[in-house]
């Protein structure tokens, strides 16, 4: 008999195939069974560059409490091919339990970890074909959470509805074969591997939303009303997810030439009055540049994603970094002021796409987003997202004749209309201008256009979001970092379990916010912890508070850390630090 | 009697071209077209790259958008796309549309936005000082080409046709009347409308001058039906003899503000559109 010991309140399943295997179809079902049974669920992907074949794994995590960081331990593995076993034995333990056909679990006889055939395939003849086994999979699955059954078969028959009575009844029924498959296994004792799990009743209104989806619905939410992109991993999905919304409201969404096309017919949407939203990764940013600098010069409001993944050039598109920061940081001609946000989390993702259209509808300066991969392609259910407080400011004033668009104000800010809004004329030009809009050269006019930036910056600076302070006021340690490593630290913190270790995580990383130097000049021993090769938020905030970081744990593998490799390189440094 | 353009003058502005330009029997005729068509400055959008046809809109009352080179066929779709209230004319040179804007030329007929693009055709580069435009002659002279432009002319209304533009005219600004009815035409089309106007300049280009033009170029008559493709195709390939006049139409294309569907049942423009929260809480809920 096989004994594991279950981790009782948190598990984590992986599921691994080749692409084009349905292995994306069996993942939400599964989350959503699960999700809808009472458990807490977390997702993410790792995926090849390539539509068919390749090898590419998910990873589930279901438990009593909330779980949203990846994890290397896997306590169950489903193996779809000869590939997945060599593919992951790096995060195969003795505690494995590995589920699937023979010549899948039996590819590498020496591995640890516990293996239980369960013919798929052939169970799935007696239905209708090799399509159906990886729903049998799912049903055995099912039974070792004791999920709700008919949660399930519910799911399946929304799935499958296009599909006809005929594929949703076998679906139904792979789903029972697996499900009694599992249960047969159990009762006579071949292995022992049922969870008890709590459930959380609540849980089960929960939604479950991925990183593309929170910001294409953050988009929405901050009335967007025209998107434009041209197809690149890892933000396609944001320009699909508002593609298929775009009629229900009244948005234009367009797939443009190439990606100078996309900033310039959002620039100019922005002139006209849209609320204008572009998404992209660095190299189809690299394209923008110019039109940045457009955006900073004609002021014109602008919301730009840029989804961080390996460069340089074409890199490794579907993979994950942070290596971004520099890029958009430094981008376009000359000097104007941008707001840069990093979403940690899923409700981040939401809320700062949101609040962008705002920033950029008052300040009339861009606004980018710099979501990665990993945080792109992961979901877990969240309880809430709040838009009955959310609020949208057009902060547009009707013209009149005396109307000039670029009037010097003492904030900086210049009241913004736009044509056909009035009868005043709104002119925006690309060279240095005067108040109305008009070609200059005056030295003292340009001055003045430099001040009004400045301005705007300082103003910027003042209404930034502030780092969020996790942990105890008399700490020695100080983590800094930003982006989706949020959840990832404050696992590994949880694990390192000591009151001398805090953590100040940013969503805002530039204009960079006052408080983090009281932070910085508190900390004893600050470490930078970021997945690029050179640590370019550290750098960034080094130079704007001239105290520097002691340690940089950086990873630029491509693939996420972990919790557990963030838990021992932190260990690894505080050891050393308290040794010397 | 004659109304006067004057609404379309501005106050002090000081004119930056050189004397002689083509572009001021431009800016006269686009002024006339306008006030023919009874349109009022603020209801108009002149948008335009870089380079001398690009400082078009700092001539004209209107309402302007000068962006980068090579980049305004993008924005003036943005713009119409976002309020199909506005008349939007796009204005640069061969240089700003067919060069650093090729690709942009190629893809907003693709579109067909409702917009009238006059491509300031003087088949040389003025702003940066006489090097060779994509349409200069082949064996054309200046400081970079040496030897002659070696390279085959982009035709761009051959392009235009191939690509099932909706409205393909060419026109000279030496004839004032004849060039204002086409871009009154133009004005008038519903879709993408090129105007190719050829436009001497008399600074750089000593080969194509006014004569050349006039030596070189004839009218279309009545018998030409704008609507025979292949034959406005036959035109706008004879480069030995420029036709000018309107070669192509194409009625059945449906502009971009109707193709997005998003002005079917509310013709509000963006600017003035809010979130629909219970349409909002609606898709949220589907993600339960």
């Amino acid at each position: 008999m096989v004994n594991i010991d279950m981790r009782k309140d948190d598990i984590s399943i992986v599921l691994c195939g080749a692409a084009g295997q349905g292995v994306q179809t069996v993942e939400t079902l599964l989350t959503k069974t699960l999700k809808k049974s009472g458990f807490f669920v977390f997702a993410t992907r790792e995926y090849m560059s390539r539509v068919r074949g390749g090898v590419n794994s998910t990873t589930i995590r279901v438990s009593s409490k909330s779980v949203r960081a990846f994890v290397d331990r896997i306590d169950i593995l489903i193996p779809l091919s000869e590939e997945a076993l060599p593919h992951l034995k790096e995060r195969i333990s003795p505690q494995t339990l590995i589920i699937g056909e023979k010549r899948f679990i039996e590819v590498l006889p020496n591995l640890k970890g516990e293996k239980i055939e369960i013919p798929f395939e052939e169970l799935s003849q007696h239905i209708g074909g090799k399509i159906y086994s990886n729903i049998i999979a799912l049903g055995a699955i099912m039974r070792l959470f004791k999920a709700d059954n008919k949660v399930l078969h519910g799911l399946l028959s929304e799935n499958f509805k296009s599909k006809g009575e005929t594929i949703i009844e076998n679906n139904i029924k792979a789903a029972n074969k697996g499900y009694e498959t599992a249960d047969d296994l159990l009762k006579n004792h071949i292995f022992k591997g049922e969870f008890e799990i709590d459930r959380v009743p609540e849980v089960a209104n929960d939604y479950i939303i991925d990183g593309r989806q929170a910001i294409g619905l953050g988009a929405i939410a901050g009335g967007c009303n025209f998107a434009c992109f041209y197809p690149m991993a890892p933000s396609t999905g944001i320009g699909t997810f508002l593609a298929q919304h775009a009629l229900e409201f009244g948005m234009i969404v367009d797939q443009s030439e190439d990606e100078i096309s996309v900033i310039n017919k959002a620039l100019g949407a922005s002139y006209a009055g849209a609320r204008v939203f572009i998404s992209t990764a660095g190299g189809g940013f690299s394209l923008m540049s110019e039109g940045i600098s457009l955006a900073g010069m004609t002021e014109l409001p602008l919301v730009v994603v840029v989804g961080m993944r390996p460069g340089p050039a074409t890199g490794m598109p579907t993979r994950t970094c942070q290596e971004d920061i520099d890029l958009v940081l430094y981008a376009g001609a000359g000097f104007f002021p941008k707001v840069i946000f990093a979403p940690g989390s899923i409700e981040d993702a939401f809320n700062l796409t949101q609040k962008a259209f705002n920033i950029t509808q008052k300040y009339h300066v861009p606004v980018f987003i710099l979501p990665d991969q990993y945080l792109i392609d992961s979901y877990y259910n969240i309880n809430t997202l709040n838009i009955d407080a959310l609020e949208i400011n057009k902060n547009l004033i009707k013209t009149d004749p005396s109307y000039e668009r670029y009037r010097f104000t003492d904030s900086g800010i210049s009241p913004r209309g736009v044509p056909g809004y009035g009868n005043g004329l709104v002119d925006a030009d690309s060279h240095t201008h005067n108040e109305c809009g008009e070609i200059t050269e005056d030295p003292i006019i340009r001055k003045r256009t430099v001040q009004k930036r400045f301005k705007k910056l300082g103003l910027l600076r003042k209404a930034a979001i502030p780092p969020e302070f996790i942990g105890s006021k008399n700490f020695k340690y100080l983590i800094i970092s930003w982006g989706s490593n949020y959840y990832l630290i404050k696992e590994a913190l949880e694990k390192l379990s000591r009151d001398d270790v805090a953590f100040l995580s940013f969503k805002q990383i530039y204009p960079v916010h006052s408080s983090v130097f009281e932070y910085l000049i508190k900390a004893e021993v600050k470490i930078a912890i970021e997945q690029n090769p050179t640590g370019q938020f550290a750098k960034l905030l080094e130079n704007e508070t001239h105290i520097n970081m002691n340690h940089r744990i950086l990873k630029h593998s491509g693939y996420t850390f972990s919790v557990e490799e963030i838990f021992e390189k932190l260990k690894k440094i505080i050891e050393g630090d308290e040794n010397i | 009697m004659k109304i006067s353009s004057k609404k379309f003058d501005l106050d002090d502005v000081e004119i930056s071209w050189c004397p002689g330009c083509g572009n001021y029997s431009a800016l006269k005729v686009m002024k006339e077209a306008l006030t023919d068509l009874e349109i009022e400055p603020h209801e108009l959008v002149l948008v335009s790259g870089i380079g001398q046809a690009g400082k078009f809109p700092h001539f004209i009352k209107a309402q302007s958008y000068n962006g980068l080179h090579g980049r305004y066929l993008s924005a003036a779709l943005g713009i119409k796309a976002s309020n199909p209230e506005l008349i939007v004319i796009a204005v640069s040179g061969d240089g700003c549309t067919l060069s650093e804007g090729g690709n942009h030329f190629l893809h907003t007929i693709r579109y067909n936005p409702d917009i009238v693009n006059v491509l300031h055709n003087n088949q040389v580069y003025g702003l940066t000082k006489g090097q060779a435009s994509p349409t200069s002659q082949l064996g054309f002279k200046t400081k970079v080409q040496v030897f002659g432009v070696i390279n085959e002319p982009f035709n761009a209304l051959a392009v235009a046709i191939s690509l099932n533009a909706s409205f393909v005219a060419r026109a000279f600004v030496g004839d004032i009347d004849k060039t204002k009815d086409i871009l009154k035409e133009a004005i008038n089309h519903k879709g993408y409308a090129l105007v190719d106007l050829l436009c001497p300049c008399v600074t750089f280009n000593r080969v194509n001058t006014f004569q050349w033009y006039k030596e070189n170029s004839f009218y279309l008559d009545e018998a030409h039906d704008p609507l025979d493709r292949m034959k406005a195709m036959e035109l706008a390939l004879d480069t030995n003899k420029l036709a000018l006049g309107i070669l192509y139409k194409n009625p059945s294309r449906r502009p971009y503000s109707e193709n997005v569907r998003v002005y079917n049942e509310d013709k509000r423009p963006l600017y003035q559109r809010d979130l629909d929260k219970k349409k909002f809480n609606q898709l949220l809920e589907s993600f339960k």
